[in-house]
């Protein structure tokens, strides 16, 4: 087992893998910027080490500094936690060549999975569904406008090495689409250091289902069910629960099966995630798959029962899956969270500001996860999540009026928070009829205060 | 010729100029895009006008109600 690990994270998720690490008995190092240097979770590490100016590209984002404060910490393995450096390939390469462990999949994954339309081809030769695409695009609108053709408008137009909703842009038609191109490509640069596109079929209001797995070293693979994930605002989400409502248990556990079976296949050896979409015309498709612990996890380790955390150190540490986890998996209740950000709960326009009042909720099957506290100031370098709240209830209506006590309860003062449009939601009929797809934020803005 | 202030509606960073002096603006259009916790968020013009003057330039932070560029109107 591990002696000491870098935490190469911010936040809430920082917060959450030190714990952890606490609780195996394992020393963890924090890193943190100078925006960071106050922030919670730097105390609450073992240890310590700044890594530079704030805007994530001098400091999360900057690989030398993380590796050279990765070497001056001591630690035997590093973990990425999510965003910044989790998905990048070429940093874990760097990790595991500096002789420490990479918390994660095989560096080889990680590329095989970032590569968007490699990733769809290779999921496809598993035999699991894709929705129509095109491959990378060639240079120019003609060919972009062919391919869209081909496929069917509406199309989204996504970077190849893109990811988690950012910078998709839809396009309804050719003068859209050529019109958007060049923005398109200039945002995937921007966001992932690569301009590479290629469109995909865009489906109307769908579900996002997607499906947990861990794997280990000798490639053996289980699944601890499904998230579904279709509460979200500008493609990013903001509600999430499991299991997913209105599906049968059957499809999903056959599709759950399929999907870790042909991952053992491929030898897939961490904590990852199968993302899909869902509508009722085409069934579920194979979106993209996340090599990395999700935001969401906490609400399957409610369901579960099981520190998913905890569950992807020890299997980097060299344990079996049968090791790590029960057979089967059980699967209790019904877990939802929240995402409370500072951003105003119309526009969703961000709020950066001093937390003159931060007191989160507490009580029966309500957990809380956060990254700050009263009196610290949230900047505009980072993403505005201040909080997650999870309700674990026994059954859906139970989590949803226990999430709704909390998320009242939740007092926050000095940036505007969200927390008004996530009450508005649990309260819409469809929501809480389990009619869930990605364009009810649209319809809950539009309905009664 | 009426003054038109184009204001900032959040904190954050210009990221990206948009127009330039003496530019011809409908409303609505975008004059700057702001960056701020990871998200772009577009500066749109109050009303039709001609760029006058911008006061802030790339990379620059700005606050919450900040006037980052004057039209004529």
């Amino acid at each position: 087992m591990f002696e000491k690990v870098f935490v190469a994270n911010r936040g809430a998720i920082a917060a959450r893998v030190i714990r952890c690490l606490r609780e195996m008995g394992i020393a963890s190092v924090a890193a943190y910027s100078e925006a960071d240097a106050e922030a919670p979770y730097v105390a609450e590490a073992d240890g310590a080490i700044e890594l530079g100016p704030a805007p994530p590209l001098d400091s999360y984002l900057n690989q030398d500094r993380v590796l050279g404060a990765l070497a001056a910490s001591g630690a035997d393995a590093l973990h990425p936690g999510y965003g910044f450096l989790a998905e990048n390939s070429g940093f874990a390469a760097r990790v595991e060549k500096s002789g420490c462990r990479f918390i994660g999949p095989a560096a080889r994954w990680i590329e095989a999975m970032g590569h968007k339309t490699n990733a769809r081809r290779l999921m496809e030769s598993m035999g699991l569904p894709v929705s129509a695409a095109s491959d990378v695009l060639a240079e120019g609108t003609e060919a972009a406008i062919a391919e869209a053709r081909r496929i069917g408008f509406p199309v989204l137009i996504k970077a190849v090495r893109g990811g988690g909703g950012i910078g998709m842009v839809r396009a309804d038609d050719e003068i859209a689409l050529a019109r958007n191109l060049d923005r398109a490509a200039e945002m995937a640069a921007r966001a992932f250091g690569d301009s590479e596109l290629f469109l995909e079929r865009f489906m109307d209001r769908p579900r996002h289902v997607e499906f947990q797995v861990l794997g280990d070293a000798a490639g053996d693979v289980r699944h601890l069910y499904e998230r579904d994930c279709s509460i979200q605002r500008r493609h990013q989400k903001v509600i999430e629960e499991a299991p997913a409502p209105r599906l049968e248990r059957a499809f999903l556990d056959g599709v759950a099966a399929r999907m870790s079976g042909a991952l053992a296949k491929l030898g897939y050896d961490n904590i990852g995630t199968v993302e899909t979409l869902h509508d009722a015309a085409s069934g579920l498709r194979f979106l993209e798959m996340n090599t990395r612990l999700q935001v969401e996890h906490a609400v399957t380790e409610a369901v579960c029962g099981i520190d998913l955390v905890r569950a992807q150190i020890l299997s980097a540490a060299g344990a079996r899956v049968a090791e790590i986890l029960p057979d089967p998996v059980p699967l209790q209740g019904h877990a939802i969270e929240a995402r409370v950000c500072a951003e105003d709960p119309v526009r969703f326009l961000p709020s950066p500001g001093a937390l003159k009042t931060f007191r989160p909720p507490e009580g029966d099957g309500i957990r809380v996860e956060t990254g700050t506290r009263e009196g610290a100031a949230v900047t505009p370098f980072y993403d505005p999540l201040l909080a997650k709240v999870v309700a674990h209830g026994r059954d859906r209506n139970e989590a949803i009026a226990s999430l709704q006590g909390a998320l009242e309860a939740f007092a926050v003062e000095g940036v505007k928070t969200n927390i008004g449009f996530l009450l508005r939601a649990l309260r819409f009929a469809p929501f809480v009829a389990g009619d869930v797809h990605t364009g009810l934020v649209h319809d809950i803005l539009a309905g009664p205060p | 010729m009426a003054e038109i202030k184009v204001e900032s509606e959040i904190a954050g960073k210009v990221w990206k100029i948009e127009v330039g002096i003496g530019d011809r603006l409908e409303e609505d259009d975008p004059v700057m895009i702001l960056e701020s916790m990871k998200m772009e968020i577009p500066v749109l013009a109050p009303a039709a006008g001609t760029v006058r003057e911008i006061l802030v330039r790339e990379e620059d932070a700005v606050e919450e109600g900040q006037v980052v560029a004057l039209l004529d109107g």
